[in-house]
């Protein structure tokens, strides 16, 4: 885990993720926010949490950037005149900005490095995933089912 | 090395930017994006308690975070189907035209 690989995925990430929240285009901003989970991915790959990462890219850049972009073209006709940003956010924001790192700056954390763990395989997920976590297991995989149904059925045409 | 405390500073910058993205942007989808951003920095905040935790073996944090992007994987599809949903009725999916509930 070295400064300047921790360096560098921050500052892709938080660039990708800038642009993602301002730019202009509608497809820009999707192909940034893509780049952007590329970045956190490469943060869970560098802090050993290989699995989360690959899930990550999975979903995010496999389904969920995708997904946004179909959006997109089926709804881009109206990237408008009208007046697209509001300053009122960026107040806000940099404000809790500055309130979540006055809150670190003031809290006593571990300056101690990682400790050195063995990797977390895929095999030990899978493991706990049928012992432990068996219930939220089965809680998700409903939650995903209700997903799937509510979306198809906002989506249906109406019958008029 | 990087330090804990290096690691939430870019977690709540994050946050902030898809903070700045869900209030500022008129358009439904980048509320959506910011949102989605906002849920990554919230993953980001558990691998990283849980890998500067004194006993990491346990993977709590990786749990809680596979959890994570599973439900907002279910928010994502399901909001961009009201987003588009919302479009086949208004014909726009900026969200200040919306306010047919406005008093």
């Amino acid at each position: 885990m070295s400064t300047v690989a921790f360096a560098a995925i921050a500052i892709l990430t938080l660039a990708a993720a800038l642009a993602a929240a301002t730019l202009q285009k509608l497809m820009h901003a999707a192909l940034s926010f893509a780049v952007m989970f590329v970045g956190i991915s490469a943060f869970f790959f560098l802090f050993g949490a290989e699995f989360v990462g690959l899930v990550q890219i999975f979903v995010y850049i496999g389904a969920v950037a995708v997904l946004i972009v179909f959006t997109i073209l089926l709804t881009r006709h109206d990237v408008g005149k009208v007046r697209s940003f509001n300053w009122g956010g960026v107040v806000v924001a940099v404000a809790v900005f500055g309130g979540l790192v006055w809150a670190i700056s003031k809290t006593k954390l571990t300056s101690a490095a990682p400790q050195h763990v063995e990797p977390i395989t895929v095999q030990r997920i899978g493991e706990l995933l049928m012992t432990n976590y068996v219930w939220p297991l089965q809680c998700v995989g409903v939650l995903l089912t209700a997903a799937l149904i509510g979306a198809l059925i906002l989506v249906m045409e109406e019958k008029s | 090395m990087p330090t804990l405390s290096m690691l939430l500073v870019v977690s709540a910058a994050l946050f902030c930017i898809g903070l700045l993205a869900a209030l500022s942007r008129r358009h439904a989808i980048f509320i959506l994006i910011g949102i989605e951003m906002m849920l990554a920095a919230a993953n980001l905040n558990f691998i990283a308690f849980w890998r500067f935790a004194p006993q990491p073996a346990q993977p709590i944090g990786i749990m809680v975070a596979i959890f994570a992007i599973a439900i907002a994987a279910a928010e994502a599809a399901v909001g961009l189907a009201m987003v588009i949903a919302v479009y086949r009725h208004f014909r726009s999916t900026n969200v200040d035209q919306l306010d047919r509930l406005k008093g």
